[in-house]
């Protein structure tokens, strides 16, 4: 495992629901990043995030952890569970909900 | 380089062929789409694996040549 791949899987691991974005919660500095922001938002749940524009190796290294070209990520419980488009369908689906809910995850 | 809309449809319908492909230019700048692929072979398939298949399609542009690609999968009816 390399370095950014372990560092990746740290965070991960550490965290109940983590986004890796371009951009903090407050200052998304992409659409994408921005939306999955929202929604998160809108769900309550608490969140960590890690901003991929300060650090290159994380930027990277997160395409290769996930078998995944694009960035926002979502991961809750130490699983992926997809970028924002994905998160918008389960959100609207109300399937991001349940699927918080199953893994008893903490409201913000 | 910005990717023209026909050339994504194209590699997509290239990849999974009973695919059906709508694309939108989202801004009418070449460079910002979103994209609906609508295939019987995504049936049973988590959206996760599904979306795999369209970057798969894409051949690696995903998130290069292709930054703003807003994807959408489905199942027909």
């Amino acid at each position: 495992m390399s370095e950014a791949n372990a560092k990746i899987d740290e965070i991960v691991q550490s965290n109940d629901v983590v986004l890796f974005m371009k951009g903090s919660a407050l200052f998304p500095q992409c659409g994408f990043s921005a939306r999955a922001i929202s929604i998160l938002d809108h769900l309550g749940v608490g969140f960590e995030t890690v901003d991929v524009l300060q650090d290159p190796e994380i930027r990277q290294g997160i395409k290769a952890y996930s078998d995944w070209p694009t960035i926002p990520q979502l991961y809750v419980k130490g699983e992926f569970v997809g970028g924002s488009d994905i998160m918008m369908e389960m959100f609207e689906a109300g399937e991001l909900q349940q699927l918080l809910d199953e893994k008893q995850v903490a409201k913000a | 380089m910005p990717m023209a809309a026909d050339e994504i449809e194209r590699l997509i319908r290239t990849g999974i062929p009973d695919a059906r492909v709508e694309i939108t230019d989202l801004a009418g700048d070449g460079d910002h789409y979103s994209a609906r692929v609508v295939a019987e072979s995504f049936r049973g398939m988590p959206r996760v694996a599904q979306q795999r298949r369209v970057y798969e399609a894409l051949g690696g542009r995903m998130g290069g040549a292709l930054h703003a690609l807003q994807l959408t999968t489905a199942t027909p009816d």
